[in-house]
Formats: C-alpha cells, sequence, structure tokens
C-alpha cells in the first residue's frame, strides 16, 4: 500500500521518522526567531507604515494627490491590483488543482502557498477601496437595500463581477486554508510547554483529535473544496480580464485575455512562491522537505507559463495587425516603439526571455539563479499590467488629449507599502504557524520518504 | 461524547499506521468494537476497516451550491429585471432570460461561495469543532507520531491488544 515506484525521487530526503517531521515543523513556531528574522521583519514593517500614512494622505486629501489625470485615470493603483491578484494564483494553483491531479510534491508548499495567496489577496483589495476616494462609501459595491429607489449596483458590469469574485476567492481560499491548519495546530497545541502557548493553539485547533470519521470527512471536504477552488481560481482572473476585455478601448477589447491573463497570474504567482520558499527553506532549515526536486518542477512550471504568456504577446501582435482596426494597429505599434518603449521591451525580456533559461536542468536547479530568476519575473509581470493599462490609456482617439502618466511619491508609497504589508504578514505567519501541512505530508512518509523508499528497492539490501 | 455513556474503555497506544490497520481489522475479526481511531493523520482505508459509513458531506456541498445559485438567480433577475430595469449598454433587461449571460459570472461565485461555506460551517458542527473547544483526543502524542485505539472494555480485550503490537495500554 505504501508503495511508490523507484524511478520517482524521493519528496523528503534524509532519515525522517513522523516525530521528525513534527519536530521539524514546530521548531519555528517553538524557538526563538533567527536575526535575520527581525532584520526583515523591521524593514517590512517601515515600508509597511510608510504606506500607511500615504493611504492616509490619499483618504484625507482625495486621489488627486496621485498622478492620475483626465487621460490616465487608471494606472499604478490598478496595476497594482492586478498583480497581487495574480501572484495569489499560485497559492490555489499549488493546493487545489496539485490536489486534483495527485501531485504530492504539493505537500510541502502547499501551505505557505496558500498563506501567499491569502495575504496578497489582501493587498491587491486595497487599491479598488482606496481608488473609490470615499472609501466610507465602500459597502455600496454590495446590493443593500437603501433610500435612492432602492437603486441596486449593476450586475451587469465586470467591476461588479470582480467584487463577487475576489471576495469569494478570499474567503474561499481562508477557510480552505484554515481547515487545513486546524489538525497542524493541534499538534503544537499538544506539544507546548508555555501556557500561554498552549491556550493560543487550543483556540487556534477547535478541540482537534484526529478522530477517524473526522479524518475522513476531512478528506472528504479537502477534496471537494478543492473542486471548487480550481474553477474558482479560473474565474477570478478571468473576470479581472474581462475588467479590460468588455471595454472599447484599443489594446484592451480583445478576446484573449482571459486565459493569457490567468497563464500570467500562475507565472508570477508561481515566482512569487519560490521567491518566499528560497527564503523559508533557508532561515527555518526545511531543506529535507522543500527539496531541490520541489524547487525544479515549480520551475518547469514557471517555464511553460512564461511561454504561454510569451505566445499571448506575439498573438496579440498578430491580431492587431490582422485585424486591420487601425486604432488597435496604433495602440501596440505604440506599446513597442512609443514613449513606453522601455516598459514594453523590460515586460518582454523579464517575461517571455529570461524564462527560457529553465531550459537547462543545471539552471534549474541551480538556487541562486532561481531566486534571481523569480524577482526578475515578478518585476516583468508588474510591468505587463503597466503596459497593458498605461500605454493603452495615454494616448486616446484625440491626439490633443494625449499625456503621460508619472507616479507621485504616494502613488510609490502605497505601492511599497503593500510589499511591507505583505511581508509583514507573511512573516508574522512564517514564525507562528506551522509552514509546512505536516498531517498531509505524513501520509507519503513511507512511500516518499529517502531512506523508507530505499527498504522497498527490490535491489537495495532489504 | 463521554457523558452520554460511561462504559469503561480500554486505550492502546501504536506507533505505526500499518499495524494500526492491522489491529482493527483482527480486533473487529475477533467481535471486539472498535469505538475510536485517534491518529495524527489520515490513514487510508481505516474507515472501510473500522465500517464506518461514507461521509455524506460532499452532497450537502451539492445543495449548498444548488440554493447559492438560487440566491444569485432572485436577486439577479429581483434587482435588475423586475425592480429597477435600466438600459444598460444595450443588454435586454426586460427579461430575466435574455440578461441572464451577463449574470452567468455572479451565478457561478455566489454557487461557490455557498457552497464552500456552508460545508465548511457543517463540517465544523458535525465534528464538534470551534474556536476554544477542549481537545478530543485523549492522549497528546496521538497528534504527533502514536496511534490510538479505543475500545470497549470487556475480557480478554487487553490480550487481544497486546496480541496487535500495542505499546501501551491503559483502562480508563
Amino acid at each position: 500500500m505504501h508503495y511508490e515506484s523507484n524511478v520517482r525521487e524521493p519528496l523528503i530526503l534524509g532519515d525522517k521518522s513522523y516525530k521528525d517531521i513534527t519536530v521539524d515543523v514546530a521548531r519555528p513556531v517553538e524557538t526563538a526567531a533567527p536575526k535575520a528574522w527581525w532584520i526583515v521583519f523591521s524593514i517590512s514593517l517601515v515600508m509597511f507604515l510608510w504606506g500607511v500614512g500615504c493611504i492616509l494622505y490619499t483618504i484625507g486629501t482625495g486621489i488627486g494627490v496621485w498622478g492620475l489625470n483626465k487621460t490616465v485615470g487608471w494606472a499604478w493603483d490598478i496595476t497594482n491590483f492586478v498583480w497581487w491578484v495574480g501572484i495569489g494564483h499560485a497559492g490555489t494553483l499549488i493546493s487545489a488543482v496539485l490536489l486534483l491531479f495527485r501531485q504530492k510534491w504539493r505537500m510541502a508548499i502547499n501551505r505557505s502557498a496558500e498563506a501567499m495567496t491569502i495575504f496578497s489577496v489582501i493587498q491587491a483589495g486595497l487599491f479598488p477601496l482606496i481608488h473609490m476616494g470615499r472609501i466610507w462609501m465602500g459597502y455600496w459595491v454590495f446590493p443593500f437595500p437603501n433610500q435612492y429607489g432602492s437603486l441596486w449596483v449593476n450586475f451587469n458590469s465586470p467591476l461588479l463581477w470582480d467584487v463577487f469574485a475576489i471576495s469569494t476567492y478570499l474567503t474561499v481560499s481562508t477557510v480552505f486554508w484554515y481547515t487545513g491548519l486546524i489538525p497542524d495546530f493541534a499538534m503544537i497545541r499538544d506539544r507546548a510547554i508555555n501556557p500561554v502557548q498552549k491556550h493560543i493553539y487550543k483556540i487556534l485547533s477547535f478541540g482537534w483529535g484526529g478522530k477517524a470519521k473526522a479524518w475522513q470527512r476531512f478528506e472528504e471536504v479537502s477534496l471537494v473544496l478543492a473542486g471548487l477552488a480550481t474553477p474558482l481560481v479560473l474565474s477570478v482572473h478571468t473576470i479581472v480580464s474581462m475588467d479590460f476585455a468588455t471595454s472599447v478601448i484599443p489594446g484592451w477589447h480583445t478576446t484573449i485575455f482571459p486565459p493569457y491573463f490567468v497563464a500570467g497570474a500562475i507565472f508570477s504567482g508561481f515566482a512569487m512562491v519560490q521567491t518566499l520558499l528560497l527564503i523559508v527553506r533557508k532561515i527555518f532549515k526545511m531543506e529535507a522537505y522543500i527539496t531541490i526536486q520541489h524547487i525544479e518542477m515549480m520551475n518547469i512550471v514557471i517555464m511553460v507559463t512564461g511561454s504561454i504568456v510569451g505566445v499571448a504577446y506575439i498573438t496579440e501582435l498578430f491580431i492587431a495587425w490582422y485585424s486591420g482596426v487601425e486604432y488597435e494597429q496604433y495602440a501596440f505599434l505604440n506599446r513597442a516603439t512609443g514613449p513606453y518603449w522601455w516598459a514594453y521591451w523590460s515586460m518582454m525580456t523579464c517575461n517571455v526571455f529570461s524564462p527560457q533559461f529553465m531550459w537547462f536542468k543545471k539552471l534549474r536547479t541551480n538556487l541562486i539563479f532561481t531566486f534571481l530568476i523569480s524577482i526578475v519575473v515578478n518585476i516583468g509581470m508588474w510591468f505587463e499590467r503597466f503596459v497593458i493599462i498605461v500605454t493603452s490609456l495615454h494616448r486616446d482617439y484625440l491626439p490633443s488629449s494625449w499625456s503621460m502618466f508619472s507616479p507621485t511619491f504616494v502613488d510609490i508609497g502605497i505601492f511599497i507599502g503593500t510589499i511591507g504589508f505583505f511581508f509583514v504578514l507573511f512573516l508574522l505567519y512564517a514564525r507562528t504557524f506551522p509552514v509546512i501541512a505536516q498531517a498531509e505530508l505524513k501520509t507519503i512518509l513511507k512511500s516518499s520518504g529517502e531512506s523508507q523508499k530505499k527498504h522497498h528497492d527490490p535491489h537495495g539490501a532489504h | 461524547m463521554a457523558h452520554t455513556e460511561h462504559t469503561p474503555v480500554v486505550r492502546a497506544l501504536y506507533l505505526d499506521d500499518d499495524v494500526v490497520l492491522d489491529a482493527v481489522k483482527s480486533l473487529r475479526g475477533k467481535g471486539i468494537k472498535v469505538k475510536e481511531v485517534y491518529s495524527p493523520f489520515p490513514i487510508h482505508g481505516l474507515d472501510k476497516a473500522m465500517g464506518l459509513k461514507e461521509t455524506r458531506i460532499a452532497m450537502a456541498a451539492f445543495i449548498y451550491g444548488l440554493i447559492g445559485l438560487t440566491v444569485a438567480i432572485t436577486i439577479t433577475s429581483y434587482m435588475m429585471n423586475l425592480d429597477w430595469p435600466q438600459n444598460i449598454g444595450g443588454k435586454p433587461s426586460m427579461t430575466w432570460g435574455k440578461n441572464m449571460p451577463a449574470f452567468v459570472p455572479i451565478m457561478f461565485e455566489l454557487t461557490v461561495f455557498f457552497a464552500a461555506h456552508l460545508m465548511v460551517w457543517t463540517f465544523m458542527i458535525i465534528n464538534k469543532l470551534y474556536p476554544g473547544a477542549e481537545p478530543q483526543n485523549p492522549d497528546p502524542r496521538t497528534t504527533d507520531h502514536h496511534f490510538m485505539i479505543e475500545v470497549a472494555a470487556g475480557e480478554g480485550v487487553v490480550d487481544a491488544l497486546k496480541d496487535t503490537g500495542a505499546i501501551e495500554i491503559a483502562e480508563a
């Protein structure tokens, strides 16, 4: 029953037992934070507080403090929104889609990837809210009965679909994540010595005891949630892309957007997972669980999705020419050769060219190279959204209203603030939550543990 | 659960999931009722070996999804087509049926929203899981690397448990 072909590489390295997994996963929670953690946390906190200041300034003064003008009405705000939502997609892809495909390698990384999803969707949600200007009226996006008639929200609008999609995505991802965390919180609760810590984890673990019937239901719930989250994650970025695609702006009005945005989202999300996990495995010494093989698998996903994105860029160019619509043709010519050529070619270099290095096994198993590419990819994906949004807007049908966009310190401050907020949340998570789904990982120890696999080898000593 | 019946139980600890699975099979073969198994992770085939019924939570999720879909159809048709129909981008606002393609995203999202959340709530309630609940496992080691079988006390039970490879047996 616990057998797996020896052709498959072990997923858990070294001579680990069930007990070792418990100890290794609980260690970051039970021991003092390393110095590196405090340094990164302090920097993130400062960035976060700077962002809070800029957000408060925006709310107090109005969005006139941003660099927007009457031609470019969407710029960094929506760029950042789409960028953060996209990053979130990899977490759900790893935990849900790879669960449905029975990819066991997901087990070491799904917890952190899902945490990343939730934290990045929180950042994403901030931008539409503050872009409203009057944030205290934010609840108007929900269909509440009111004294204007009742005047309802417009269910025909992709912006409203977005409200429903992002809310569903954030909350469903959170319960998916939390359900999986309950048995692991119980493990920490049962090991805790400090009474305060024990009490906190008792609250968090909901009294979980690992009864047979509870496990049976747990597995069914995980499977159904994965089945629900898979179309959900595809729908979210599809709907985000429809914010653009259903408009009549040249450069936005294209039917390729939904699959192209989803591929881009997975691409940037996996890059962010790489960035985070390479740090986590180093700082918390998780090399036995997050192995080179895991890194390599994710690099292959980055390579494939990066190439899909590249094909989408080229298809867009082709269709712009083939459509015969001169406005469409100009929009793309302007992207590549207009005043924002540097943004377009940064995007092309980072997203299409850089992932091609992953064809080489030496490079995709090299940790430093992987880390660099993961950052390059996320810079590229930020530029992609900037290019789509700003270059399509800045030269509209009336040349007299053509303009350029330049961000103010507030635009930049809020973006930096969300990066800080994201890392503050992730670092707090990494110190207080079990960063690896240890209960799940224990189920594959006998089939995929390195020393356990050797025992199954028919030609081995056993 | 203990407060409804006070029958004494015998608890045996094990160190390996395969041993537990075999133990459950052999105990049931001897006619001893296995009341509960506590394990740090799900053991495949254990529910069948213990004779547990299949869970119906997936069916519940399906019904919750249908409720969500109904809610979506109700609110879109009431708000967009009945209460205050408007001409929005020339979309047909007089009948829900013709306006429906624009509501597909909302219908999908609410189906998922209801199915996922209500299923998780159901899961928490039927397993008696809530913030601050007392741990359900009698021995803290069963969330780490030990496994526990709980059987009703009776003659020969302890010996039968010993035969199955238990490392520790306690009557409670």
